[in-house]
């Protein structure tokens, strides 16, 4: 959703390079930060701290469900990983699946937004705001919509077992395609914007010098092409992966997916929500976000982009 | 060979365009079904939804309480963000690093992560959940893209400008008010536009800390099991429409400007 990001500003990956050297110290700059930066630490950080004590709580003995003290029960952390070890699995697959295709999908269309298109102001403003007019309706209702259509009395899974793709009987709901479908369409924008970003300003005279070296089409995009959209290509990636990975309503039930296709996400949610077992969803959601962030880092430091913010 | 590649580019690209607009086009056309109780299969064209969209229960009060909801987060967001913004363009100062990691951090975290987090917190300080706490998470995910958006503006904004105000002897509240905000209101603005958006959309940190307190996707969410009314395809309907002509306004105006920048 960080569409107006992508639209305002330059490629995430060069904001950073693009301020001016700061020059003042000031007091006012401590007014400036303090209440924003209170406000985080109130609201983001220290709920990380209660998460982490959480994950450690063990059930007060005699007591109602959903009543618990605090322990350093770390065995919490093992029972979740030997409960739940498919579901994390599958929402990590799903994630990269979907981070994959949506790359796929993506890539050509950024490409021919964001290059072919640069004679022609007015088509490039009209196909930038279909790519984002997506995020303008609920994003549950679009999620909805392709559950209709790909409902079992539906004219698609109909058409499908006329032509014999899809055997009788069979359902594309509750699938693990309909649940990775539903991921790859519902992160498309967060992929093509900041490849786009980075195909607006590639300077189109680098491919010009590599075809009067008598380089390959293919050579060109590969060795030139591709590489300096590289900054977008990992802020795409990341935008779709995280979000994937944690999402839980494309794998619920009652929309894309089924208690096959259950997601981490799902599990944390059922377990704080509905079974009140707190203990295994701080424990679930710290073991998430550690996952995600030892393979962004991995990801970003083999990419070579520094900067995201 | 290469024009036949450039015509095979552009219509991929719009059946792309078009595959994107299928569910949005879909949830449109069914706020015209004549439903009655499941809004599933097509029965036939009305305006009756339309026309009496507060008819399915609970579904404007649940579009009240996103609206109140999103406008607080918002303005809440936009001010903090905005401070912060300006802070880390225009001054040095200690923990530059932390902050930027501290401002990076909740975008890159999951959002069941940080509604679960909010909630435990919750939980263990006693705060009952409704309308406030739904506020406080909505404004906390926000502040991460306020900044990320008025920082641009800032870094594109010349201090020239602001010492030419302070030479003719402006004092630094007219400075600000005169020079500083006016130019950078298109970026507040779209800040402030996108965090509303933000906001309005959230389901998954909300469902974890709105308790009994009902918002628009919330709505939706616990309908889903028993069908969708209509009227919620409605009121989504009538906000993208909304939402449209003010993006559509706002590219225009881009595009017009970039023609004209062409041209000199």
């Amino acid at each position: 959703m960080a569409f107006g990001a992508f639209l305002q500003a330059p490629a995430p990956g060069v904001a950073a390079a693009a301020d001016p050297a700061p020059r003042r110290r000031s007091k006012v700059a401590l007014l400036l930060l303090l209440p924003g930066v209170l406000y985080l630490a109130v609201f983001f950080l220290a709920p990380l701290v209660s998460l982490v004590m959480t994950s450690f709580q063990e059930p007060v003995e005699f007591g109602d469900i959903g009543q618990y003290q605090t322990a350093f029960r770390w065995e919490n952390y093992l029972a979740v990983v030997e409960t739940y070890a498919p579901h994390i699995f599958r929402s990590f697959s799903y994630a990269a699946l979907a981070t994959a295709l949506a790359l796929v999908f993506s890539y050509p269309l950024a490409y021919f937004i964001g290059v072919k298109l640069r004679q022609a102001p007015f088509l490039q403003s009209l196909a930038l705001v279909l790519v984002v007019a997506p995020f303008f309706i609920s994003f549950l209702l679009r999620t909805l919509a392709w559950k209709q259509m790909f409902a079992d009395e539906g004219w698609l899974v109909g058409a499908l077992q006329t032509v014999q793709l899809l055997p009788d009987g069979a359902h594309l709901t509750g699938t693990p395609f309909s649940v990775v479908f539903g991921l790859t369409y519902n992160f498309i924008p967060f992929m093509t914007l900041p490849i786009y970003a980075s195909l607006e300003r590639l300077d189109l005279r680098y491919l010009e010098a590599a075809d009067d070296l008598y380089a390959k089409r293919s050579t060109a995009f590969w060795r030139i092409t591709i590489p300096l959209s590289l900054p977008g290509i990992v802020s795409g990636t990341l935008l779709t992966f995280i979000p994937a990975a944690g999402d839980y309503i494309n794998a619920s039930r009652d929309f894309l997916g089924s208690t096959e296709t259950a997601m981490v996400g799902n599990v944390i949610e059922a377990n704080f929500l509905v079974l009140q077992n707190y203990p295994a969803a701080a424990s679930l959601s710290i073991l998430l976000m550690a996952a995600i962030l030892v393979l962004v880092s991995a990801y970003v430091v083999r990419s070579g982009t520094k900067d995201l913010l | 060979m290469r024009g036949l590649g450039r015509y095979a580019l552009a219509a991929y690209s719009v059946i792309a365009l078009v595959f994107l607009f299928i569910p949005i086009a879909y949830t449109v056309a069914f706020s015209f079904n004549d439903s009655r109780r499941s809004n599933i299969v097509w029965r036939g064209f009305t305006l009756d939804n339309w026309t009496s969209v507060c008819q399915a229960q609970g579904v404007c009060e649940a579009f009240g309480n996103s609206i109140l909801i999103g406008v607080v987060a918002t303005v809440l967001a936009t001010a903090m963000g905005t401070a912060i913004a300006i802070a880390l363009v225009r001054y040095r100062f200690r923990f530059r690093a932390a902050t930027t990691l501290l401002l990076f951090l909740p975008m890159a975290t999951p959002e069941v992560v940080l509604g679960a987090g909010l909630a435990a917190e919750f939980l263990t300080a006693g705060v009952p959940k409704g309308i406030g706490t739904i506020i406080l998470a909505h404004t906390m995910f926000c502040i991460s893209f306020v900044v990320v958006t008025v920082r641009a503006r800032v870094a594109g904004l010349d201090p020239a400008l602001e010492e030419a105000g302070r030479d003719l002897y402006a004092s630094p509240s007219q400075v600000w008010w005169r020079v500083t905000f006016p130019l950078l209101l298109p970026g507040i603005v779209a800040a402030a536009m996108l965090s509303f958006a933000l906001s309005f959309d959230d389901f998954i940190i909300t469902n974890f800390n709105s308790g009994a307190e009902t918002t628009f996707p919330k709505y939706i969410y616990t309908a889903a099991a028993r069908g969708i009314p209509a009227e919620a395809n409605v009121i989504a309907s009538a906000v993208f429409l909304l939402a449209l002509v003010i993006v559509v306004t706002a590219q225009l105006g881009r595009a017009a400007r970039k023609r004209r920048m062409a041209r000199s």
